[in-house]
């Protein structure tokens, strides 16, 4: 209907803002990129605005020589998976018992979940039982306690209680238990919640670093991709640092930094396109039910 | 055979006909009596406990022990989130203490000894440090400028992008405007590094060739105030617009239809439709928003800051981390993250009852 109307003039204005908006968002990228193709005497002599000026892969070839960096980039990549397995099946288990509308102890459980979305004990607190528990320093403090989000578990109940009682009712009749019914009719019918949630637990793992920062402060070995690009980018000058982290010197190159961020960011943008039709209709049902 | 039938039908019927009208009057009033007091007994526990209460009042009374041999597996699946939640959402709860008490090494929490002036030494002491005070008043002021800068943003897009008549371009638009919320602040900080250098940053240069002086957009503390809020807006922009588009695909095309027969413009059934419709999210967002006045983020600060603007950079999650897991001032930062959690719990009920007052739904 809307397709078919005359174009006005006011239209031209909207596309022209939102054209204006686009660039805004892109820009900026399009800049890392071209200042991590370009030689680091064309950026010093301010050169380099869009397109990259004596192009060459140089800053990309030293980044991959750089041990450090690949295997941060590879242990980021294995932990994003591992987290967002467990807790894409913590999210389900949590989720599917509260859409029985029957269960004893549901209202119970609703509140207590709830709760701690809006009164949490606060960082030290944390601190100090990851210590008893002896999760400092440990590679399983950057999966364990952040594995669930109530937020993402909402969507999902959301989603979950959207689907007609009447199916599991009859499957229920056909003698199928409570995990039957989840595997063979809720799962296959949710896919595209999994997707989004999926896509949140997965970037929000790799986009993390204040867990590592904090927890794991002398367990360099496991820091995620983006506490190291973080020491990187702000030259982190202590002795200890540069030897550890090899080309992290304070003489870093405008360029070496540039292709640092964009290897940082490359996997986020080669995913986010692919699954961005599934997130719009979770996030929609979360933010209309939630 | 089927005339038989026909027959057979009218015959039954006319059976029934008869067979009514030859029943004693009183006979059926007190027949008819009894059924409609069993029924009603019925309905009136149905209307006064609804449906779905019923349906549970029916199962309960089936024995406890056939339902949980019927159910046991959704509490099987129940344990592990739950006991997730104990162990890393209530049992911190128990290390608040350690706020009025003197923190020690060698004690666990329980035998710790209770600070000084009733418990609240470490609030007073809190409350006397320059540096908490700056950081409060650095989270206060970057939380207002966000929210009354950046909070209407996402109105305006969804209202723009709900004008678009072009489905391809809109969609593009929503995909390329989404993207900055899913990078990670480290990025963020690291293009914003790049992008506003002050000798080889593309805006500077741009600047420096329209012939404007060279602008120090994350040395100096007013300018990095200013970069954080746009930095904020530009990450955060489209994302939010996701909540108030769904709600404005849900209100009714006739309304719009009907305006324009009466000669409403675009702007008028803008502000006459669309955002009388938009109200309700509004509030709730708001609701939320004020939840968070005190709350602050942690990465977006560390990442975003540099020596040069500590004074105005410095907030609350900042000085737990630099003073509590850097300085192992245990107690005190305790203390102030529970100030923080506290005043957070009671802005949110204030925001949710007053927006209640004001007619609004609210959040619970």
């Amino acid at each position: 209907m809307r397709n078919t109307r005359n174009i006005k003039p006011g239209d031209l204005v909207i596309v022209f803002i939102f054209i204006i908006l686009i660039l805004v968002c892109l820009l900026p990228i399009l800049n890392i990129l071209a200042r991590s193709l370009s030689s680091a005497q064309a950026l010093v002599k301010n050169e380099v605005l869009l397109w990259p000026v004596e192009f060459n892969f140089d800053a990309y070839e030293t980044v991959l020589k750089d041990s450090k960096y690949t295997w941060s980039l590879v242990w980021t990549a294995i932990l994003t998976v591992i987290c967002t397995i467990v807790s894409m099946v913590m999210t389900v288990i949590c989720a599917y018992p509260l859409t029985y509308d029957h269960l004893k102890g549901r209202r119970f459980f609703n509140t207590m979940i709830i709760m701690t979305m809006y009164f949490s004990a606060g960082t030290i607190p944390n601190y100090l039982l990851y210590k008893d528990l002896g999760l400092l320093d440990n590679p399983l403090v950057l999966i364990i306690p952040n594995c669930l989000s109530v937020f993402n578990m909402i969507i999902m109940r959301s989603f979950l209680d959207g689907i007609p009682q009447s199916l599991r009712e009859s499957a229920e009749i056909d003698g199928a238990g409570p995990i039957r019914i989840l595997v063979s009719i809720y799962l296959p019918l949710s896919t595209s919640v999994i997707a989004t949630l999926s896509l949140f637990y997965a970037v929000g793992r790799w986009n993390g670093f204040s867990d590592a920062l904090m927890y794991m402060i002398n367990e360099r070995r496991y820091h995620p991709i983006q506490l190291l690009l973080y020491n990187i980018l702000n030259n982190v000058t202590s002795v200890e640092v540069a030897a550890q982290e090899g080309f992290s010197t304070p003489g870093l190159s405008d360029t070496l930094k540039a292709a640092t961020v964009m290897f940082a960011t490359l996997p986020i943008l080669i995913i986010y396109p692919w699954l961005q039709k599934y997130f719009i209709a979770g996030v929609t049902i979360g933010a209309v039910k939630g | 055979m089927n005339y038989m039938d026909k027959f057979k039908k009218m015959q039954t019927f006319e059976m029934i006909n008869i067979d009514e009208r030859g029943l004693d009057i009183p006979y059926i009033v007190l027949i008819s009596w009894l059924f409609y007091r069993l029924k009603l007994s019925g309905f009136r526990q149905i209307k006064r406990k609804g449906m779905l209460a019923m349906k549970s009042e029916i199962l309960r009374k089936n024995s406890n022990i056939n339902y949980f041999k019927r159910y046991w597996t959704l509490y099987l699946l129940m344990i592990l989130p739950i006991a997730f939640f104990i162990v890393f959402r209530y049992i911190p709860m128990m290390y608040i203490q350690i706020a009025f008490k003197n923190y020690s090494i060698v004690q666990n929490i329980w035998q710790m000894e209770w600070a000084g002036n009733h418990g609240f030494e470490y609030f007073i002491k809190a409350f006397s440090n320059r540096d908490f005070i700056y950081a409060l008043r650095n989270t206060l002021m970057l939380n207002m400028l966000d929210l009354v800068i950046g909070f209407p943003i996402p109105i305006v897009l969804a209202l723009l992008l709900n004008e678009l008549p072009f489905n391809g371009f809109k969609r593009v638009t929503q995909t390329v405007i989404y993207m900055p919320h899913f990078l990670s602040w480290v990025i963020i900080s690291g293009i914003a590094l790049q992008l506003f250098a002050p000798t080889n940053g593309l805006i500077n240069i741009l600047l420096n060739r329209l012939g404007f002086n060279t602008i120090p957009f994350l040395n100096e503390p007013t300018h990095w105030v200013f970069t954080y809020v746009l930095l904020g807006i530009w990450q955060s922009m489209g994302w939010n617009t996701i909540i108030y588009i769904a709600a404005l695909t849900t209100i009714n095309p006739e309304l719009y239809e009907a305006a324009s027969v009466d000669g409403a413009g675009r702007l008028r059934k803008m502000w006459h439709i669309s955002l009388p419709e938009l109200r309700p999210t509004i509030v709730v967002l708001l609701i939320m928003n004020l939840g968070h006045i005190l709350g602050s983020d942690f990465d977006r600060p560390y990442a975003l800051t540099n020596p040069l603007v500590t004074s105005v950079s410095n907030v609350i999650s900042t000085f737990v981390y630099q003073n509590g897991i850097r300085g192992l001032q245990f107690s005190l930062t305790t203390a102030v993250g529970l100030f923080q959690s506290v005043i957070g719990v009671v802005f949110l009920l204030i925001a949710n009852s007053v927006a209640k007052r004001l007619g609004e739904r609210g959040i619970w």
